[in-house]
C-alpha cells in the first residue's frame, strides 16, 4: 500500500464489561496511532484500562462478559474489530503478537519449550517439522539463550523467570510480526534481569524493524524505551506526546503528579508528592466532567460539569484538561449511546 | 521516659545464618541446604532506618523474618537492646515480640478476611495488655486516624479497602503495641506509584512520631534510598556492601552494587548513562559458587575471586564492602 498511514490506528475505542447486568466501560473513547517501527508506551496506574485496551487490539477479551462496544482498530487499514475469530487467528502471532507480564502463566507448563515455539511457526508457515525445529533453535539463540539445543527439550519450570521471558519473546517474534504488544513485560523481573530484557527488546526492535506497543506502569522503563507516550487514566487518554515532552514538559496534572510521586535516586527529599485517593472503580466512575477531578490538585469548579476533550496544545502533544482548553464554555460533551 | 541509658545500637546481628534443609531420597533424608542467609552481620542504630536491598532470592526476607524470630536461626547471634535473643523461647520470646513488629508485603494475604479491622488492630493490645474494652477501642480509633483511615474503618472488613488502605491497616496493627523496631518487608511493592508514595510518607512521619527504628526491606533501590539512612546490599545470602545511603549511591564500591544502580531505569529520556548489563541469572543458593558469590557474573572478576571468599571490611568510614578489589 502506498498510502501513508499508521500501522495501527485505534479510533474512539470503547470496551467494557457486563457486571451484574450493567455494562461498564473500562476503555472509553481511546484513540491513538502506532507508526511502523515506532515504540509507543502506554502508562497509568492499575485499573486505568491499559491492559483492557491491549487485549481489545488482540481481541482476547473474556468472551462471557467483555466486548468492544464501539470504535475501530485499524491494522494496516483493516478493521480488526470486524474480523471473525478464525480470521483473527491468522493475524495473531503472524502480524501482531503479544508478550504477557507473567511468563510462568503464559507458557504451557506441560509442553516443552521447543513444542511451543514450533507450534507458532507451523501454524503460520508451510515449512517441515525439521526446518521449523532448526528455526526454533536459532530463535532461542537470537534472544540470548546459549544452550538452546537443550532448552528446546526442557519445560518452562526448568527455566528462570528471565529465561522464560526470553522464550516468550522468541515465540512472539517467531513470525516477524509488524507489531509487538508487550503488556508489562518486565514487571515480574528483577532490575538486573529487567535491564537484560529491555536491552534485548530494543535490539530486536531495531534489527527487525518492528513497532512495539508497550504497556507499563514504570516510568523509568518508559523513558528508556518509548518514542511516543500515551498516558491513560480511568479508561481515557489524558495526555499523549513524544517521550521527551512527557518527561520535561508534562501538561496534564495527572502526568505531573505521577512523575512527582516516584522517588528519585539523585535527590534527597523528606516527603514525596502524592496523589490523594485512588483510581475510581468501574462502577464508581464519574458520569460527568473530568474523571481525575477528585484527585486533581488544580481542579476548578467547572471540571465537575464539563467533559474535557483531548486537544492538541502543540504539534503532536495532546492533553485532556480544561486548563488547556481554549474554547472552554463551548466545549461539547461526548455523544453517548 | 524512664529508659535506661543503653548502647546506641538497638539491634546487632552477628554472623547470622539461616539454612533451610532440602530433603529427598530414602526416608526424606536431609540431602543439602538452601543457604538463604549465609553469614551476615550488621547493626541498627536507635531511631535510624536501615534498608536491606537485593534481588529476589538474595535472602533479604529470610533475614528480616529470622531477626524477628519468626524463623529459628541456624547459627549466629541476634542482640536486641544488648540482650541475646537468638535462642530465647516461651514468655521471654513473647515479651520480646512487643518490641519488634512486622509489616508484610502483601496486604491482601496478611490480614484475616474474616476479622473486622477493629479486631485486627486491637488483637495485639488485648493479647499483651490488661485494659478495658473501652480503652482498647479508643486506642484503636486513635491508631486508625493516625494511619489516615476513617474511624468507621473499625467496623469494616479488609476486602472493603484498597491495597494502600490495607497496608495502612497492617501498619496500624504493627504500631498497636508501641514497638521499638519495625521490620517492614517490601511494604510498598504491591502498590501503584501514587499510593506507594502515600504509604512511604506515612511510614516516615510515623517513625518520627513514635520514635521508631525501621528495618526496611525492598528490592527497589530508589525506594530504599528514599527511606533509609544506611543501606545494606545483599546478594545470594551475603551482605556485599553496607554504607550510608547517599554515599552508596554516589560512590558504590562493590561491582554488584554498581550494576544494580546502573540497571535502574531512570525516569528521564535524556539520561543516556552507560549501563552495566550483568550476564546470566542469580545462582541457586543451594549450590552457591565457591569463593566470592558474585564472581561468575562479575564484570571485574579476577582469578583469585573463585578461590577465597571475601569478608565484609571497612574500606572508608562507615562504608563496608566485601570484595577482593578492596583488600
Amino acid at each position: 500500500m502506498s498510502k501513508n498511514h499508521a500501522l495501527l490506528e485505534i479510533k474512539d475505542l470503547h470496551t467494557g464489561f457486563d457486571i451484574g447486568g450493567e455494562f461498564h466501560h473500562a476503555v472509553k473513547g481511546v484513540s491513538f496511532d502506532v507508526n511502523p517501527k515506532e515504540v509507543v508506551c502506554v502508562v497509568g496506574e492499575s485499573g486505568c484500562g491499559k491492559s483492557v485496551m491491549s487485549l481489545s487490539v488482540m481481541k482476547l477479551l473474556p468472551k462471557h462478559n467483555g466486548k468492544i462496544d464501539k470504535g475501530e482498530i485499524l491494522f494496516n487499514g483493516k478493521n480488526l474489530a470486524d474480523l471473525s475469530e478464525k480470521e483473527m487467528n491468522r493475524v495473531r502471532g503472524k502480524d501482531i503478537s503479544m508478550i504477557f507480564q507473567e511468563p510462568m502463566t503464559a507458557l504451557n507448563p506441560v509442553l516443552t519449550i521447543g513444542f511451543q515455539l514450533d507450534e507458532v511457526l507451523l501454524n503460520h508457515s508451510k515449512a517441515s517439522k525439521e526446518q521449523v525445529r532448526k528455526k526454533s533453535i536459532q530463535l532461542l539463540k537470537d534472544v540470548g539463550i546459549s544452550r538452546s539445543e537443550q532448552v528446546v527439550h526442557e519445560y518452562p519450570h526448568q527455566l528462570s523467570g528471565g529465561m522464560r521471558q526470553r522464550v516468550m519473546i522468541a515465540i512472539a517474534i517467531a513470525c516477524e510480526p509488524a507489531l509487538l504488544i508487550a503488556d508489562e513485560p518486565t514487571t515480574a523481573l528483577d532490575v538486573t534481569v529487567q535491564a537484560q530484557i529491555l536491552e534485548l527488546m530494543k535490539k530486536i526492535q531495531d534489527d527487525k524493524g518492528m513497532a512495539v506497543l508497550m504497556i507499563t506502569h514504570d516510568l523509568g522503563v518508559v523513558a528508556e524505551m518509548a518514542d511516543k507516550v500515551v498516558v491513560m487514566y480511568a479508561g481515557q487518554v489524558v495526555e499523549q506526546s513524544d517521550v521527551d515532552r512527557i518527561f520535561h514538559d508534562p501538561k496534564h496534572p495527572y502526568t505531573r503528579a505521577l512523575l512527582d510521586s516516584i522517588p528519585k535516586m539523585e535527590e534527597r527529599v523528606d516527603e514525596l508528592n502524592t496523589i490523594k485517593g485512588i483510581v475510581p472503580s468501574l462502577k464508581n466512575m464519574p458520569q460527568q466532567g473530568c474523571r481525575f477531578v477528585d484527585r486533581c490538585p488544580s481542579a476548578m469548579p467547572e471540571c465537575k460539569q464539563i467533559d474535557p476533550q483531548l486537544g492538541e496544545t502543540n504539534k503532536g502533544h495532546a492533553v485532556r484538561c480544561l486548563l488547556y482548553e481554549t474554547s472552554q464554555p463551548g466545549a461539547k460533551t461526548e455523544v453517548r449511546s | 521516659m524512664t529508659q535506661k541509658q543503653k548502647s546506641e545500637h538497638l539491634l546487632q546481628i552477628k554472623d547470622l545464618k539461616k539454612y533451610y534443609p532440602v530433603r529427598g531420597g530414602f526416608f526424606r533424608r536431609k540431602i543439602g541446604d538452601v543457604k538463604a542467609v549465609d553469614n551476615i552481620s550488621f547493626e541498627l542504630k536507635r531511631g535510624e532506618t536501615f534498608g536491606l536491598v537485593g534481588e529476589s532470592g538474595c535472602g533479604k526476607s529470610t533475614a528480616g523474618r529470622t531477626i524477628t524470630r519468626l524463623f529459628k536461626p541456624t547459627s549466629g547471634k541476634i542482640f536486641f537492646e544488648g540482650q541475646d535473643i537468638t535462642n530465647i523461647y516461651g514468655s521471654r520470646l513473647r515479651n520480646m515480640r512487643k518490641d519488634i513488629q512486622m509489616v508484610f508485603q502483601d496486604p491482601y494475604a496478611s490480614l484475616n478476611p474474616k476479622m473486622m479491622v477493629g479486631s485486627i488492630v486491637s488483637e495485639p493490645i488485648i493479647n499483651y495488655r490488661k485494659v478495658s474494652e473501652k480503652a482498647v477501642r479508643d486506642e484503636v480509633m486513635d491508631l486508625l486516624t493516625k494511619v489516615g483511615l476513617p474511624e468507621d474503618a473499625y467496623f469494616k472488613y479488609p476486602h472493603e479497602f484498597s491495597g494502600g488502605q490495607r497496608q495502612r491497616i497492617g501498619i496500624a496493627r504493627a504500631l498497636a503495641l508501641k514497638p521499638k523496631l519495625i521490620v517492614a518487608d517490601e511494604p510498598v511493592s504491591a502498590l501503584d506509584v501514587s499510593v506507594q508514595s502515600q504509604v512511604l510518607n506515612l511510614l516516615k512521619s510515623l517513625q518520627k512520631e513514635f520514635d521508631l527504628t525501621l528495618l526496611f526491606i525492598a528490592h527497589d533501590l530508589s525506594v530504599v534510598k528514599h527511606m533509609s539512612d544506611r543501606i545494606g546490599v545483599m546478594y545470594l545470602g551475603n551482605l556485599v556492601e553496607v554504607a550510608d545511603g547517599e554515599d552508596l549511591y554516589r560512590n558504590p564500591m562493590h561491582p554488584y552494587t554498581k550494576a544494580l544502580i546502573s540497571a535502574i531505569p531512570m525516569p528521564d529520556p535524556r539520561n543516556k548513562s552507560k549501563r552495566i548489563i550483568l550476564k546470566g541469572d542469580v545462582p541457586s543458593p543451594q549450590n552457591p559458587p565457591v569463593g566470592c558469590p558474585f564472581h561468575p557474573r562479575c564484570p571485574e572478576a579476577m582469578p583469585q575471586c573463585s578461590e577465597s571468599k571475601p569478608q565484609l571490611k571497612e574500606v572508608n568510614r562507615e562504608h563496608r564492602v566485601s570484595c577482593l578489589l578492596y583488600d
